[in-house]
């Protein structure tokens, strides 16, 4: 019988591999559509870490918006623009040792300072939603829609004016196109249309020639 | 044991690697916005351990917001992209200089 925690470490290093090589898969591959496919494998074994460290309701979150929809967002984006493979790649060696060392440094760095705390092994404790008698979710939601109330709507309205904007920046008006507009249908008035003219009442002229008799038809035959 | 470190020791890795993306991908607009995906995806990894190990709500919320931030980003950036592609017909960093920044 393995240990739990043993398992849940082995997991770990499983899902962070994982992580780390897509991660380099999506900076270094050719192709723009293998990039962002490596990408969504950073995202999915992401989300496997974030169950590990029982964020549920985020890790859920993370495939819906990341996978589901601003993945596809980009697949759709490389897909449409025609790229030139060999034009975009000019440069990547020139610049592959600078991006090496810069990274490196950052890493050490960072590194050292997580190092100095990582002595003492902070384990992870008791699942803090648990304690509080809830799921994550319902841990996470009773926090937004009551402490974060406010910052949650403003989040909502930051989607809008994201969507606003999209739509406002992509949006080709046509020169030859024919359109109506449907303000100027709105406001149209009877007045514009029909023209009423007052004019004395006419008879119709009276024709010259005398209408035939009635008695001529029958009388053909 | 998972420990705290695993989780920051992770997200410094992943957000290194976005910062080599950004220093190699000098040609290509999408990569560098991919890169930054990766920045932000680092940045929630140390917010969900440290949400975790401090058992404090705040972290996971600010996470949810990150995500709602990002999302809307990415759709106006790829928006620009696709306009700045439409009318000078190349992605290619180098080129775009008209503001000479």
């Amino acid at each position: 019988m393995i240990d739990p925690n043993l398992f849940q470490l082995i997991c770990f290093y499983a899902f962070g591999v994982v992580t780390v090589g897509a991660a380099l898969a999506v900076i270094t591959l050719k192709n723009s559509v293998h990039a962002v496919l490596a990408l969504v494998l950073t995202f999915f074994s992401t989300a496997c870490i974030w169950l590990l460290a029982e964020a549920e309701f985020l890790a859920i979150a993370l495939i819906v918006v990341y996978v589901g929809a601003v993945m596809v967002l980009f697949l759709f984006v490389v897909m449409m623009l025609d790229i030139k493979q060999e034009q975009v790649r000019e440069g990547f060696i020139r610049y592959l040792p600078v991006g090496i060392v810069v990274a490196l440094v950052m890493l050490v760095e960072m590194l050292a300072l997580i190092g100095v705390r990582a002595m003492q092994a902070i384990p992870m404790g008791a699942n803090p939603a648990a304690a509080a008698g809830m799921s994550n979710t319902a841990w996470l939601g009773t926090a937004l829609y009551t402490q974060y109330l406010l910052p949650f709507e403003i989040a909502a309205l930051i989607l809008t004016v994201g969507v606003v904007a999209a739509v406002a920046l992509t949006l080709r008006q046509r020169a030859d196109r024919r359109h109506e507009s449907a303000s100027q249908q709105v406001r149209v008035n009877a007045r514009d249309r029909v023209r009423i003219v007052k004019m004395a009442a006419e008879q119709p002229a009276r024709t010259t020639a005398q209408p035939q008799q009635p008695g001529d038809q029958e009388a053909k035959p | 044991m998972i420990t705290l470190s695993h989780f920051i020791v992770l997200g410094a890795v992943l957000f290194c690697i976005a910062v080599a993306g950004l220093f190699i991908n000098r040609k290509n607009v999408i990569v560098l916005l991919m890169a930054i995906e990766l920045m932000l995806l680092a940045v929630n990894m140390n917010f969900v351990a440290f949400s975790r190990f401090l058992g404090d709500v705040s972290g996971q919320v600010f996470v949810f917001f990150i995500l709602t931030v990002a999302a809307a980003e990415s759709a106006i950036g790829l928006a620009i992209l696709v306009l700045l592609f439409r009318n000078r017909s190349t992605i290619n960093i180098a080129e775009i200089d008209s503001m000479k920044g």
